[in-house]
């Protein structure tokens, strides 16, 4: 238990979001957030439902990186539940049976999320990914964040707001915003969530080896830290059995860490 | 029924400058590829571009054809982001009109259903709306107070779309994991073309799918174009996968004008889709593996005789 690596700490950090989740669509995006809801499944939520990141549902735990290519024909003991193109996933998600893991290149203290564009969006300095699925997940159901370099993403004010944070959610004529959660922000550092009296960020534990300075140096804005700050708590032996053996025998989680 | 087939230079001159043409699949999955090729052989330019986007806006942008895009995205999904759509953004040359991924499906069935708009939740709150200027929001006439954006109808032109399978006379076939919204461009859109990877007889269509595979009846389709390999270089499941080899060559022509002018001189300045497949065989040929060019191209050759003898009938 001792031996987890940092990577294996944020992965179980993240799968923590899902806590309580009980049967829903569990939407991570990216290899290290899909590791953290195939974990969260495989350990203590085991009713979520997880896709193979393209078009299917499956029971079981897939490996990193594995996908259904003939739904029906059982190869490698995947088990298909359900069939989720595109348009139902949004249909789910409008339906907020959903809890979405995105990245961000930008994030600030009340969740407002940029991975669209850097500079003015109408001739941007750089072109990211996009507002993508952001609004329409942010606005409509559970969100977590998964932030592998918290010192290049955390800033004062985003420069696009892709997915709204809780101060823009405010601003709405009620009851417009009553499906939006910011669950988790989890980063290489430690977790956050936004239960504070103004929904601002709110430091919820700290990684194992990393310290409150640490934190706070990659920290631009101003972050509520409780007098009493848990450690992120450590993978058990079967978690770290079901990550090494069983979700990512490859290493694919490593190489969000540079 | 009616026989629909034409070639993809028959579809493009039924295209003008200026137009909104509604382009199906999906990122760098199953797009109608040997259609934008034929546009990028014609002088069309000035387009509005609809589009889940893929290296259909990459290759119309980088080929100076775009005024607008309306989009969702533009990606090549193993690389996340479209170069030349990068640089089209970063140079402001085209003008941009991005919705949320899930309210570019609204505009689509908006306009499949002839309603002006549909409302939704996605987009409040983000800047969606702050550079979407035009974008208006409604308020829930129930007495509730809802404030919804509504996603207003995507009018589109003409939509080309790319499917396994059809017949002649229009009726589409889907075989891989995932339709997209290729039903929904089709009836957005005034005319839609459909090119496919094998035109079958319409009691051959349930040989390789379910009926559950019929996604687009022929009642939305005004022509059909057997195109086999006519998405690639995007995927094309089970036909074929994407052929990511080419994509990266494709995507490094973002960042060097010699490179790009190259692709173009031995990709895109090519008299038709035959060529381009026979060009394929060659560099799948001398790359000792890869890409399985399929049928001959005198198949194709037959079939556009056919076409053009049933136009002649008519």
């Amino acid at each position: 238990m001792s031996d987890a690596a940092i990577d294996e700490v944020c992965l179980v950090a993240l799968a923590e979001a899902f806590r309580g989740d009980g049967e829903l669509l569990c939407h991570p995006m990216g290899p290290f957030p899909v590791a953290a809801g195939r974990l969260a499944r495989a350990s203590f939520e085991p009713d979520l439902m997880l896709t193979d990141t393209i078009a299917y549902a499956v029971a079981g735990t897939l490996p990193l990186g594995a996908t259904v290519t003939r739904p029906g024909a059982a190869d490698e003991g995947v088990v298909v539940e359900g069939y989720l193109p595109f348009r139902a996933v949004f249909d789910q998600a409008w339906s907020g049976r959903r809890h979405v893991v995105m990245g961000a290149s930008q994030i600030d203290r009340h969740g407002n999320q940029n991975f669209a564009a850097i500079g003015d969006y109408r001739k941007p300095k750089a072109q990211l990914l996009g507002l993508r699925g952001a609004p329409g997940n942010v606005i409509n159901h559970t969100t977590s964040y998964w932030i592998p370099d918290q010192a290049r993403t955390f800033c004062e004010r985003v420069d696009v707001v892709s997915g709204p944070g809780h101060d823009r959610v405010a601003a709405l004529p009620e009851p417009s915003g009553r499906f939006h959660e910011i669950r988790r922000v989890v980063t290489e550092l430690a977790a956050y969530d936004f239960e504070t009296s103004d929904c601002t960020m709110r430091l919820r534990s700290v990684h194992p080896g990393v310290s409150l300075d640490d934190v706070l140096a990659a920290t631009p804005f101003e972050l509520a830290v409780p007098d009493e700050v848990p450690a992120s708590r450590l993978p058990t032996d079967e978690e770290l059995r079901l990550i090494r053996d069983v979700i990512d025998p490859k290493g694919i989680r490593k190489h969000e860490f540079r | 029924m009616p026989d629909k087939r034409m070639t993809e230079d028959e579809v493009v001159a039924e295209l003008s400058s200026g137009m909104t043409i509604g382009i199906g699949g999906w990122g760098s999955r199953r797009k109608p590829m040997s259609l934008v090729r034929a546009m990028l052989r014609s002088d069309l330019t000035d387009l509005h571009v609809v589009s889940y986007g893929g290296p259909d806006v990459g290759l119309l942008c980088a080929a100076g054809r775009v005024r607008r895009i309306t989009y969702g995205f533009v990606s090549l999904d193993s690389i996340p982001l479209e170069p030349h759509f990068r640089i089209a953004r970063q140079t402001g040359s085209v003008e941009a009109r991005e919705f949320d991924e899930g309210a570019f499906y609204l505009g689509l069935l908006a306009a499949a259903h002839r309603v002006p708009f549909y409302p939704t939740r996605a987009g409040l709150g983000s800047d969606m709306l702050t550079y979407n200027p035009d974008l208006k929001t409604v308020t829930s006439p129930y007495g509730d107070g809802t404030e919804l954006v509504a996603v207003p109808a995507f009018d589109i032109d003409v939509s080309l779309v790319h499917m396994n399978r059809a017949d002649a006379a229009g009726n589409g076939q889907f075989l891989g994991p995932d339709l997209y919204f290729d039903d929904l461009f089709a009836m957005a859109a005034e005319r839609t073309f459909m090119s496919c990877e094998r035109v079958v007889a319409t009691g051959d269509l349930l040989e390789e799918g379910s009926v559950h595979t019929l996604k687009i009846p022929r009642l939305h389709v005004d022509g059909v174009v057997e195109a086999p390999g006519g998405a690639h270089f995007t995927e094309c499941p089970p036909d074929y996968g994407r052929d990511e080899a080419f994509q990266r060559e494709y995507a490094a022509t973002a960042r060097d004008p010699d490179a790009w002018a190259r692709f173009r001189a031995g990709w895109l300045d090519l008299p038709s889709h035959d060529a381009y497949r026979a060009r394929l065989a060659d560099r799948a040929g001398s790359a000792g593996a890869g890409h399985a060019s399929g049928e001959s191209s005198t198949c194709r050759a037959r079939l556009a005789d056919r076409a053009e003898s049933a136009r002649a009938d008519r």
